[in-house]
């Protein structure tokens, strides 16, 4: 079991021995996520309506099919599907004959229709998995689904609430829900799995997977059992988490919740818990002893889904080299802390592997990305960087000045000669001009001189400072060897 | 001349039309003058709409007068209750709808408006077409223009009686269970039911979705086959419609029907309940169809027992689902003064909702219940299968299958209000066309007591042309046109 590195103050994970009560040994934590990931399509997952922005004004991408207007007919998103069926594919998932949709009824103001389209028991995917570091986490299925709208409450919650409104801009949003077996065992896993997912969404191009925007949301499901046990125990699942670092501490201090629990005699409750940012513990939401029945049943406007396997199969081939791949190549080339962030992220590894292709060296390139790029988000071409990365390499550039000059790169999409050679940057590296600078340091600090011929080698350092006070532009290397050379 | 024009076929009118004898607006005038003398007794419309009509009749006469008149340029046409059309109060028969104008027309509506149509107003129906009388109406009863002391059938008997009492010369209805034959049939009109997916149900405000299909109301089978033609085909906006084009329904739907195999289910023949009056009416046209030189053969629909039950579980389970938008949040009738979400639910269903309607949506919520589906709904579907399988048995045996529509003749109002189950059993012959989603039509058969009664043909799926071919050899050997009732 793993503690968290959070130096936050959450709880810490429980650890055999210390506790009180009846079992003094090791709780192992079993873990399985749901994971709503919205796919990256134009319009909505029924009607033509677009995908709003998150913050477009209130009901202003709806129309009659969203709305749930009576007479209206849902048609289905084929980039949707497709979608769904690419995150199948990846995730090693068996894709059926034969799918469908099916209604989910529930009564609520931010379901127009009174239900919510979803899939029951012939989703679109199932048996797949995803490897997490050494971890085979199973994928019970993938499914698609759509959104609800949003509740905006004047007051309290909904039934105390003074005045409510409904937003439905995100009503009929396409979803993907993936199901994950419980086979994770600590909060880390699961922050690492949900993140492995979103590197693997961003990929394949089936989504943006932004967590802070609504894009991909995670919902753990928890339990608690005796190291070694086979049964599962009671468990609670959390909702409201915005961040993959609030699925990290929400899972912490649930587990750590349902060990006080159930160490001081108490049973855990199987219920839905609210995870609160500001107070970061979690709540009740919903107990299951209420739990809804929503009467599934086969949505009769749309026709079961019969697909087509040569479509499957062109999808399957279509399919780029998945993160796992890539990370095992990568790390022939890279060290594993450079892999980790460059690998996880397919816009940095494309773009350190097609700078390496135009001659940038692989070692400064990947530190280049690594300490540069991915802290900045702030992306250039790969031709760009690798001419970047040669001028640092061949000492026409001190870093300094290839920072500025991606920097500016990056703002005016000039490419990196251009601005060097504009700037100025370009190193003086000719010894005849060099030679006249470097003869007036030595004439300048006799002493220094006099030190270092009698065998005091750190009085090169003075020198050195000197000549690059007085010449910014001096190619180091060139200078010293000079320096070296008049003092011998 | 007013009354003429009030009893003309399509083929009629669009000749004097195109000959500039009479103008759309006469062909309206006479329409709207006929209303007013015999609507009042017959209270076949809900509203009216002049503004269309004006707008409508004025565009058929600019058109004829250029010579490019489409099909059906200044046809009356009425319609039901459920279909939505665009700035219209359109409120399925409910009082919660009331107020409620759709921002868009449905597909079926639509193209006959493209047709040319002119339509004169809104026809009453049974709340949500859950009924066989239109007595389920959220507003008022319409009376049968036959003997207004009679029920016209029901969902669609606001249409029907418009047809029949000539208030309108073609009316579109929705056949759920046989809610546009058996008002045809007890009115004495031409009334078709197409095959599921032959005409878009966008627009139609969904009792049953599985179920429910656009169909016409005519005086002629001519008339009833080219208003279905100039509606059918597929629409992107209904992911259940065919692509199959909408014109083949008259293909090959002339001709007679010498040497074609008609089948006589003896479960329809014998049905229960069935009076002697209809029976003697049947025999009469087996007769005549004998004589045009059809072969009429004994065949079975084994199953047929059970499809009442069947029906009686998939359209109100559906329909818990369809009506479960109607809350109050965004349109029609709400509660808002309730002090929570949940009274307002049930306060405004509760007002809003008449008898029949709750008590199918509990029906429907009860069969769809966890611990409930499998012994309801999934028997049903079951016994839905096994319904279809007869049909495909019997068409191995014949061409198309012939019966009475309804076992009785329009009844008393008021006689079956309090036995819901005998109203059910008007649609026991009917039903299985839905159940099975096949073409069907009802046309008129000579009388009972004085009272139309009504042919049913039924075609195999996507047979509307062999389904029309009979009807109109029938109509055409017996010479039982439909007529236009006297009213005053």
């Amino acid at each position: 079991m793993s503690s968290g590195q959070d130096n936050a103050p959450t709880p810490s994970v429980p650890r055999g021995g210390a506790a009180p009560g009846e079992w003094g040994g090791e709780w192992e934590v079993v873990i399985g996520v749901e994971v709503h990931v919205q796919p990256k399509t134009l319009t909505k997952m029924f009607c033509g309506c677009g995908v709003a922005p998150l913050n477009a004004p209130p009901n202003t991408h709806v129309c009659e099919v969203c709305l749930g207007l009576p007479g209206v007919l849902p048609v289905p998103n084929r980039a949707a599907v497709e979608a769904c069926l690419k995150t199948a594919l990846a995730l090693n998932c068996e894709i059926p004959r034969h799918t469908k949709f099916d209604r989910k009824n529930y009564m609520y103001p931010d379901l127009p229709k009174g239900y919510q389209i979803s899939q029951y028991d012939l989703p679109m995917s199932i048996n797949g998995f995803l490897e997490v570091g050494t971890r085979k986490v199973r994928i019970r299925r993938v499914h698609l689904e759509e959104d609800t709208g949003k509740l905006i409450h004047a007051g309290d919650k909904l039934h105390r609430a003074w005045e409510s409104f409904v937003d439905l801009n995100r009503a009929g949003v396409p979803l993907m829900e993936i199901v994950s077996e419980p086979d994770l065992r600590s909060a880390d896993e699961a922050r690492d799995y949900a993140m492995e997912l979103r590197t693997l969404l961003r990929t394949i191009g089936a989504s943006e997977a932004d967590m802070e925007k609504g894009q991909l949301r995670a919902e753990p499901n928890i339990s608690i059992r005796r190291a070694g046990a086979d049964e599962l125990g009671v468990k609670t699942e959390l909702k409201n988490i915005n961040s993959f670092r609030a699925l990290h501490r929400a899972i912490l201090y649930e587990v750590d919740r349902q060990r006080q629990v159930v160490e001081s005699g108490g049973a855990v409750v199987q219920e839905t818990r609210g995870w609160s940012e500001a107070e970061q513990r979690t709540f009740s939401q919903r107990s299951k002893e209420f739990a809804e029945d929503y009467r599934y049943f086969p949505e009769p406007d749309l026709p079961p889904l019969e697909l087509d396997r040569a479509w499957v199969e062109e999808l399957r081939a279509a399919l780029p080299e998945l993160p796992s791949v890539r990370r095992a190549r990568l790390l022939e080339q890279l060290p594993a802390t450079h892999v980790a962030i460059i690998g996880a992220d397919r816009e940095l590894a494309d773009l350190y592997e097609t700078a390496v292709a135009r001659g940038a060296p692989p070692a400064s390139t990947a530190n280049w990305i690594v300490n540069e790029v991915a802290p900045s988000g702030k992306l250039l071409s790969p031709e760009s960087l690798a001419e970047l990365m040669k001028l640092m390499h061949d000492g026409s550039v001190t870093r300094d000045q290839a920072r500025e000059a991606y920097l500016e790169a990056v703002e005016t999409g000039r490419t990196p000669a251009e601005i060097v050679a504009e700037h100025g940057y370009a190193q003086v590296s000719d010894e005849s001009e060099l030679r006249v600078i470097a003869e007036a340091v030595i004439d300048a600090n006799p002493q220094a001189a006099t030190d270092y011929r009698a065998g005091k080698k750190q009085a090169m350092q003075a020198l050195m400072a000197d000549l690059r006070k007085r010449a910014p532009q001096a190619n180091p290397r060139v200078a010293s060897e000079l320096l070296l050379r008049l003092l011998a | 001349m007013s009354d003429d024009l009030t009893a003309l076929t399509i083929k009629d009118a669009s000749r004097l039309l195109r000959l500039g004898t009479i103008s759309a607006a006469d062909l309206v005038a006479a329409h709207v003058e006929r209303i007013e003398r015999v609507d009042p007794h017959v209270k076949a419309y809900l509203r009216f709409t002049p503004e269309l009509w004006e707008k409508q009749a004025d565009e058929a006469d600019r058109k004829i007068r250029q010579g490019d008149a489409p099909p059906l340029a200044g046809i009356p046409l009425a319609v039901k209750d459920v279909l939505c059309v665009r700035g219209v109060e359109t409120t399925a028969g409910s009082q919660i709808l009331k107020g409620f104008r759709p921002p868009y027309t449905g597909t079926a509506v639509g193209r006959l408006f493209e047709a040319g149509a002119v339509m004169l107003g809104v026809t009453n129906c049974d709340e949500f077409a859950m009924g066989s009388s239109t007595e389920n109406s959220g507003y008022f009863p319409t009376r049968n223009p036959w003997d207004l002391e009679r029920v016209p059938g029901g969902s669609s008997g606001g249409s029907a009686a418009a047809v029949a009492a000539g208030e309108a010369m073609i009316a579109l209805g929705t056949d759920t269970g046989g809610s546009i034959r058996q008002p045809a049939a007890l009115c004495g009109v031409v009334g078709m039911k197409p095959t599921y997916g032959r005409v878009s149900r966008y627009g139609l405000i969904a009792f049953a979705s599985s179920l429910d299909q656009v169909g016409p109301f005519a005086r002629s089978v001519d008339d009833a086959a080219i208003t279905l033609a100039l509606m059918s085909g597929y629409d992107p906006l209904d992911a259940t419609s065919s692509d199959r084009p909408g014109m083949e329904v008259l293909n090959n739907s002339e001709g007679g029907v010498k040497g074609m195999r008609l089948g006589v289910p003896r479960e329809y023949y014998d049905v229960k309940g069935i009076e002697p009056g209809v029976k003697a009416a049947i025999d009469a046209a087996l007769f005549i169809l004998r004589r045009e030189g059809a072969e009429i053969v004994d065949i079975s629909l084994p199953h047929t027992d059970y499809g009442l039950a069947a029906y009686y579980i998939i359209a109100p389970a559906e329909c818990s689902s369809n009506l479960a938008r109607f809350d109050g949040v965004r349109y029609g009738l709400s509660e808002v003064d309730a002090p929570n979400i949940t009274d307002e639910y049930l306060q405004t269903r509760r007002k809003g909702f008449g008898t029949e309607v709750r008590r199918r949506v509990m029906l429907g919520t009860y069969a769809l219940s966890s611990g409930y589906y499998d012994a309801y709904y999934l028997k049903a579907q079951k016994v839905r299968t096994l319904i279809k399988r007869d049909f495909d048995d019997a068409f191995k045996k014949c061409d198309a299958i012939v019966s009475a529509t309804s076992p009785t003749v329009a009844f008393p109002i008021g006689a079956k209000t309090q036995d819901p189950l005998s109203m059910y059993l008007c649609d026991v012959l009917t039903l299985g066309g839905n159940l099975a989603g096949l073409p069907g039509i009802s046309v008129p058969c000579g009388t009972s007591e004085g009272l139309p009664v009504g042919l049913q043909v039924l075609g195999p799926q996507w047979g509307e042309s062999v389904v029309l071919r009979v009807a109109r050899a029938y109509e055409a050997a017996s010479e039982m046109r439909a007529e236009v009732a006297s009213v005053v």
